[in-house]
């Protein structure tokens, strides 16, 4: 499953962009990942500028 | 009191809202303004929604625009001009430049004050603006659109509208709730980091850009001045070649070469999409505008004029769809083909262009560059700078030189 480092996070939105599957929601505050609708593509992974995803075993 | 609204809680603006309106904007950037204020401007009530505390912030963009893409849209201010362009330096990978001189008067907005201006004039006009209020869903009745559902300070509202406009940016998820595919390719996005660095030294009015595949793969750093001591420095790298090193990584190593002694005063992250703009920018009920439906300059990353452009069709669409109550998709689809003449088939020429940049090495940026040195002075010119690119790909020669027929691109 995919998380994010939210001292990282630049609550950006570029992973909302690129997700083929609607998982990630983004508010004021946060970025939130559905690992349930997730499909594990890891492109948000590749395309955030700051590498503030990653992937750890459920 | 109001339908939808609770009676307890933070609402405390129950005086300035009302339960429904002809027309529910979502984000108060330039796209999202632009369409409120010349939907209000003819007749409609709107409602414009923005998720951050203020709209402008937190500022995601190199701030750069130019003089004859924002007039017809605001009236020129100092107070969200920080400096005033007039050449622009193209820098090859081989440590050569070639200068342009004519390419029109520009200018590095202060985005926060100028994003504000553009909703003070929509409000003018009669607008609605809650800020803080983040858009989470539509409401639906039987797959209609009927309204948008939004937190607002720790609870959630219902608001009715006979028409939506998602302008929520990049991150948009308007168009997914409609059924939009919005979705981009990893090559159709540039992933961005930016400083704004002060105690450096630079041409106030210019605008530079760097080329090459070792300092930005697919894409181009920005040196836009601030003033003539800070400037906004920045990456756009493509989202296919973003795997091993981020944009964060290649910025710190171009600006540690160039700007060893600069202190950062802002970093900012985001991306920006270089694609062809959406198939479908609108639906029943429903438009996107600007980020949101991909309303972008493809070569140069470029949205804010794209996003005004956009607004205003969108808005005076808006208002003839709330005269004629008429919201189906055959009647929006006025404003798809008013902006595909406008600028949308402009953007698809400049997407094919875009996709020939991708595929050149630094050899070819080091040819035209100094291909460019040596014309002179008064005749240098983007048009010609794209002539020289697209050498070789006679329908794409053919297809740039109309584009700029058409739009007398400078």
């Amino acid at each position: 499953m995919l998380i994010i480092d939210k001292e990282l996070c630049d609550i950006c939105g570029t992973c909302v962009a690129v997700c083929p599957v609607d998982a990630i929601t983004v508010n004021e505050f946060e970025v939130i990942i559905d690992n349930k609708k997730c499909i594990n593509c890891l492109k948000c992974q590749q395309v955030c500028p700051i590498k503030a995803i990653g992937v750890v075993k459920p | 009191m109001s339908a939808g609204l609770p009676d307890q809680g933070y609402w405390g603006c129950k005086a300035m809202i009302s339960e429904k309106y002809d027309l529910i904007v979502i984000g108060a950037g330039p796209g999202g303004s632009v369409t409120s204020r010349f939907a209000a401007e003819n007749g409609a009530s709107v409602l414009m929604l923005e998720r951050d505390r203020e709209p402008g912030i937190p500022v995601r963009c190199a701030e750069g625009v130019s003089h004859s893409g924002i007039s017809p849209f605001i009236e020129i201010e100092d107070r969200w001009i920080s400096a005033k362009i007039d050449i622009a330096i193209l820098n090859s990978p081989d440590g050569n430049s070639a200068t342009m001189y004519n390419n029109g008067a520009g200018y590095v907005l202060e985005r926060r004050i100028f994003d504000a201006a553009l909703c003070e004039l929509a409000c003018k006009k009669g607008v609605t603006l809650l800020t803080k209020a983040n858009a989470i869903g539509l409401i639906k009745n039987n797959n209609k659109i009927e309204g948008v559902i939004f937190r607002y300070l720790g609870k959630t509202y219902k608001v009715r509208s006979k028409l939506v406009v998602g302008a929520d940016g990049v991150e948009s998820r308007v168009g997914r709730w409609a059924g939009i595919n919005t979705t981009v390719k990893l090559e159709d996005i540039d992933t961005c980091a930016q400083f704004t660095l002060t105690d450096i030294s630079v041409k106030k009015n210019a605008c530079e850009f760097y080329f090459g595949v070792d300092i930005a793969p697919g894409g181009y750093i920005w040196i836009f001045p601030k003033s003539d001591h800070s400037a906004n420095i920045g990456i756009g790298i493509s989202g296919h070649l973003a795997k091993e090193k981020s944009p964060y990584e290649y910025l710190c190593e171009f600006v540690s070469k160039k700007y060893p002694q600069g202190k950062t005063i802002y970093t900012v992250f985001g991306s920006v999409t270089t694609s062809a703009t959406l198939k479908e920018i609108v639906s029943d009920n429903l438009m996107l505008v600007g980020d949101a439906a991909r309303q972008v300059n493809p070569i140069t990353g470029g949205g804010i004029v794209h996003a005004m452009i956009a607004g205003k069709i969108a808005g005076t669409v808006a208002a003839e769809a709330i005269k004629n109550n008429d919201f189906r998709k055959h009647f929006l689809k006025k404003y798809q083909r008013q902006w595909d003449k406008k600028l949308g088939n402009i953007q698809k020429t400049m997407f094919n262009l875009k996709n020939r940049f991708l595929r050149m090495n630094d050899e070819k940026f080091n040819r035209i560059v100094a291909f460019c040195q040596k014309i002179p002075r008064n005749e240098f010119s983007l048009k010609v700078l794209f002539a020289e690119a697209v050498k070789g790909d006679p329908k794409l020669m053919l297809e740039v030189a109309k584009a700029f027929v058409v739009s007398k691109i400078k």
